[in-house]
């Protein structure tokens, strides 16, 4: 098989599967091949049980020779951020923590795939229990960008960006809770996005943030986003806070939308100190794009981003101290060798299990749940701030149909360049505020810097109106050519 | 030397008898293998969430009913966090400031005079009741720690009350009178030995008069109602004795020791938790309908006090009997049962439940009984139609409640119907009239009673083997002449 196949958009690996071009054992074999090959370079999986994926992919081309295919996407690869369980494989959260644990159990999004017939292809890379936007927060490896290896590829679903950028796989899930799937979409130069808070179940994706937490697809099309992310979307009695939502087919509306003339809304302060030249000029470019194909551009204002940040880091450190708060030695977990009494059990296992970054975001969320000295009710004044947020976003939904701005204010950075926690968060600037308020984002590529890294562009939509948001970003892939773009490696 | 009053408050947490527990469809029943009744989210596994079993918060919302609450239309769930082993998650899902139901009001009796006269009636004010999850069960040996996550997840009421008790013998009435009225609406069995139902007491005291509030005492581990009693009992003497020593009391927990009859320090005030609660994100708020309360508050069924005041006034059923059937909801109801086939004789279907059935089941599992309230009230028509003598129905009885036989049949098949031999009892008669001239010339210089005495001998020597109303109208036949 070429290699070249690899990288062909959703659509036409579904074709080639249905006109026996090559059936999903080849399709999947020749994945595996290519990402064996680039793997020590690369670094995005954490897992890969070979026999497993092959013997699905068999199944799969077994079930099209009796014509009882479960979708349209049966045979097709995807592969998993290690945070979803997947039933009798591993799910570490890129932590010593769960180094050992294998779930008992499907999340309900690998129920979905499962029942389409997707091949669960490997369990991808990622910051440590999804905190960080670089990987370098991975207790277990770095993952490279495959456009430059000395740089990050973004995170916290880093495995999956690097490994859809790099053709190792047509498909990844990540997690979103910042700006987790759409940030390193941008950075590795792939599609990305996470839909309206609800729209897709939690239910056996490992907590960070539970009130900002959505799963989310990395895809090379927008078309191939589209197709997958109806798959996994719609209620789920095992998830409370999962909306009772009709889902459309995406893919149908992004046909019946073509054309259409939107009205986008550009942000000032998403353009103003911070962000880089080269991402600013391609970010505006795309704007000048719209216009040219007759769109409405209509400046908005967007007063709230600068206290989003700090919202953002609240309420996420708040919900994980909790979340994270069963990973305590006693059952499944690390537990410290050193422990002799249960209090050490405690802290020595997380002392010792944890890394620095996450135990530095369970000690904000401590620290602001505290009924502290002077009663601070850090967590409310957030959560009072975040309905400001999303008032602002609904304000300016009353007259766009979507919003434009960057998804990140800089390309990829050298690894390790980035040396405080402070400029760590400030990188999630763009993507925070979309998640707070539980809009759906998504990041398609939009430019590349001179030294070659790709440039991503955020769409923001309004709540449950993913159709619309993926028709926009359609309409921009349509008229540029980047998808012809290869990584370096 | 100062009088003292005691203030006491309780916060009691009852297991809900739901099929499924609080946040997942996992059953629980007590007294299984260890860790068989859990799954993924009992266990707290990366990645699961709660889900509400909506059976647990409408039986909830009836107790509230049943107790007088304001139910709230909307409330919220709170994460409750700090570390232990025996919680899965290490927090644990309540209600903080939104709980489910407000005020409200325990009914209480007070002790009689004596044991066959009613107590007096009070109301304990409650503050709220908000529902909750349980824990695991930790056991300690020698060897280590092993946690059983059966009972994990379980839902719980707590039922916190106004520091509105003055004495350990108020927090007895209260505790029992909650049994009662849970038990009668089927919200829990309330066997404390079970865990069933657990509580922790606040104790204070204060000049007598006052209605400052002192510094209280909270008291942990008191594992029966009479645990309860013995330590209150004794907190309010150590209060008192370190009052009058001129020692201030200390904010703290304290633990009861059953065994030492005493308690010691679990924890100050400076140390107390700082749990962090917040909104649980994983679970929104609930919403009740005026409909849907309404329908919880029809379902009450009579409570146990006014079922026993129906019982005094209008069955005239005496206060013993009342007091041991209407505390008993399955007493009662089969009291009540008994009493829609045969009417004509409560008092007589009353003693034997609350007698003779209440002795034989003793500890076996009400379930088994093979005796119905159809074997009952056959049994009482029996002996009041005079087919059965009375000491004979107690053999057919015991003969029911063993085999599930009819007492007709029974009386059958033993041969045990009364016939009475009216020319042997008119001798019989005459003789005890000759024996005893004394009672016999008190009744007819009209004393009623003293016929008893002559009823008494007639008895003794048809060995209770002839029904009373057969020796009553052969004996007016003779004393007639």
């Amino acid at each position: 098989m070429e290699e070249e196949t690899l990288f062909l958009p959703l659509e036409q690996l579904v074709a080639g599967l249905n006109e026996k071009r090559f059936s999903s054992e080849e399709l999947t074999k020749a994945y595996i091949e290519r990402t064996k090959r680039l793997e020590p370079e690369i670094k995005a999986f954490l897992s890969f049980d070979e026999e497993k994926t092959l013997r699905e992919a068999r199944a799969s081309d077994e079930r099209r020779s009796q014509g009882r295919l479960l979708s349209e996407y049966d045979g097709i690869p995807i592969g998993l951020k290690d945070i979803f369980s997947e039933k009798g494989q591993p799910l570490t959260c890129a932590s010593k923590m769960l180094e050992h644990y294998v779930s008992p159990y499907d999340a309900t999004v690998v129920e979905r795939l499962k029942a389409a017939g997707m091949v669960l292809f490997g369990r991808l890379n990622m910051d440590e229990f999804a905190m960080g936007s670089s990987c370098e927060n991975s207790a277990f490896q770095m993952t490279r960008n495959p456009w430059n290896t000395k740089c990050i590829p973004g995170g916290s679903s880093s495995g999956s960006a690097a490994a859809v950028a790099a053709g190792e796989l047509p498909l990844a899930l990540g997690t979103d809770t910042g700006g987790s799937v759409r940030q390193p979409a941008a950075l590795c130069g792939v599609v990305g996005i996470k839909p309206t808070y609800g729209r897709i179940s939690r239910y056996g994706i490992a907590a960070f943030g539970s009130s900002l937490d959505q799963a989310g697809v990395l895809a090379r099309t927008v078309l191939g986003a589209a197709a997958i992310l109806k798959l996994l979307c719609g209620a789920d009695p095992k998830d409370a806070t999962s909306a009772r939502k009709e889902v459309p087919d995406f893919c149908k509306e992004i046909q019946n939308n073509r054309g259409k003339k939107w009205t986008l809304g550009v942000p000032e302060e998403y353009f103003g100190d911070g962000l880089d030249p080269e991402v600013k000029e391609a970010v505006l470019a795309a704007v000048d794009f719209y216009k040219q194909q007759g769109y409405t551009i209509k400046p908005i204002r967007l007063k709230t981003l600068e206290y989003g940040i700090s919202a953002y880091y609240i309420i996420a450190t708040a919900e994980a101290s909790s979340n994270l708060a069963r990973y305590d030695g006693v059952r499944y977990t690390y537990r410290s060798p050193n422990a002799k009494t249960t209090e050490e059990m405690f802290s020595l296992s997380r002392s010792e299990g944890f890394g620095s970054e996450v135990k530095r975001r369970i000690l904000l969320g401590l620290y602001v749940l505290s009924s502290g000295e002077y009663d601070a009710y850090y967590y409310d004044k957030a959560q009072k701030v975040r309905r400001l947020v999303y008032n602002d976003f609904a304000e300016a939904f009353e007259s766009v149909d979507a919003i434009v701005t960057p998804t990140s204010p800089t390309p990829a950075t050298k690894i390790g360049a980035k040396s405080t926690p402070l400029s760590v968060y400030l990188s999630d600037i763009y993507t925070v505020s979309v998640s707070l308020a539980g809009l759906p984002g998504i990041s398609l590529p939009c430019g590349f810097t001179q030294s070659n890294l790709p440039i991503g562009l955020q769409l923001i939509g309004k709540p449950f109106d993913e159709g619309t948001l993926l028709s926009i970003a359609e309409a921009f892939e349509e008229g540029h050519d980047f998808l012809e773009r290869r990584s370096r490696v | 030397m100062l009088h003292y009053e005691a203030v006491i408050g309780l916060e009691v947490h009852v297991q809900l008898k739901t099929r499924t527990k609080l946040l997942t469809r996992a059953p629980y029943r007590y007294g299984e293998e260890p860790n068989t009744l859990t799954d993924e989210v009992v266990l707290g596994l990366p990645g699961t969430l709660p889900v509400l079993n909506k059976a647990a918060i409408l039986k909830a919302v009836q107790v509230g009913c049943m107790f007088g609450c304001e139910i709230a239309r909307r409330c919220k769930w709170d994460r409750k966090n700090y570390f232990y082993p025996d919680a899965p998650k290490n927090y644990q899902v309540s209600q903080l400031d939104e709980p489910l139901c407000k005020g409200g009001f325990v009914e209480i009796e007070l002790e009689g005079s004596a044991r066959n006269i009613q107590g007096g009636h009070r109301r304990v004010a409650l503050n709220r009741i908000h529902v909750e999850e349980d824990v695991g069960k930790l056991t300690h040996g020698s060897d280590g720690s092993t946690v059983d996550f059966n009972r994990a997840g379980v839902p719980l009421i707590e039922i916190v009350s106004e520091p509105d008790m003055h004495s350990a013998e108020e927090v007895f009435a209260y505790l029992k009178s909650l049994e009662m009225h849970l038990r009668a609406v089927g919200a829990s069995d309330c066997d404390m030995e079970k865990g069933q139902m657990r509580c922790d007491a606040n104790v204070s005291i204060r000049a007598m008069g006052s209605t400052a509030l002192g510094t209280k005492v909270e008291l942990k581990n008191l594992n029966s109602i009479s645990g309860v009693c013995n330590g209150v009992r004794h907190e309010i003497q150590r209060q008192i004795c370190a009052t009058e020593a001129g020692e201030a009391i200390v904010q703290e927990t304290r633990r009861w020791d059953a065994e030492k009859n005493n308690s010691t320090s679990m924890r100050s005030k400076e140390s107390a938790h700082d749990y962090r609660y917040f909104t649980d994100p994983d679970l929104f708020p609930i919403t009740l309908s005026e409909a849907q309360i309404e329908e919880q508050r029809k379902q009450v069924p009579e409570l146990p006090f006014a079922k026993q005041e129906r019982y005094l006034t209008t069955l005239h059923l005496p206060y013993t009997v009342t007091s041991v059937l209407c505390p008993d909801k399955r007493l009662s109801d089969f009291f009540e049962a008994t009493q829609a086939l045969y009417t004509k004789n409560p008092l007589s279907t009353a003693n034997w439940i609350a007698n003779d059935l209440l002795r034989e089941t003793g500890n076996q599992p009400w379930e088994a009984l093979k005796l119905t309230p159809q074997h009952l009230a056959e049994l009482v028509r029996l002996v009041d139609e005079g087919v059965l003598s009375k000491q004979s129905a107690k053999e057919v009885f015991f003969a029911a409640f063993q085999t599930g036989e009819m007492p007709s049949k029974i009386v059958k098949d033993k041969g045990l119907e009364v016939s009475v031999d009216t020319d042997a009892l008119r001798t019989l008669c005459e003789e005890v009239i000759a024996a005893f001239p004394k009672p016999v010339a008190e009744y007819r210089a009209g004393k009623e009673k003293a016929l008893n005495v002559l009823k008494g001998q007639l008895m003794k020597r048809t060995q209770g083997k002839v029904p009373v109303s057969a020796i009553e109208k052969v004996l007016a036949e003779c004393l007639k002449g």
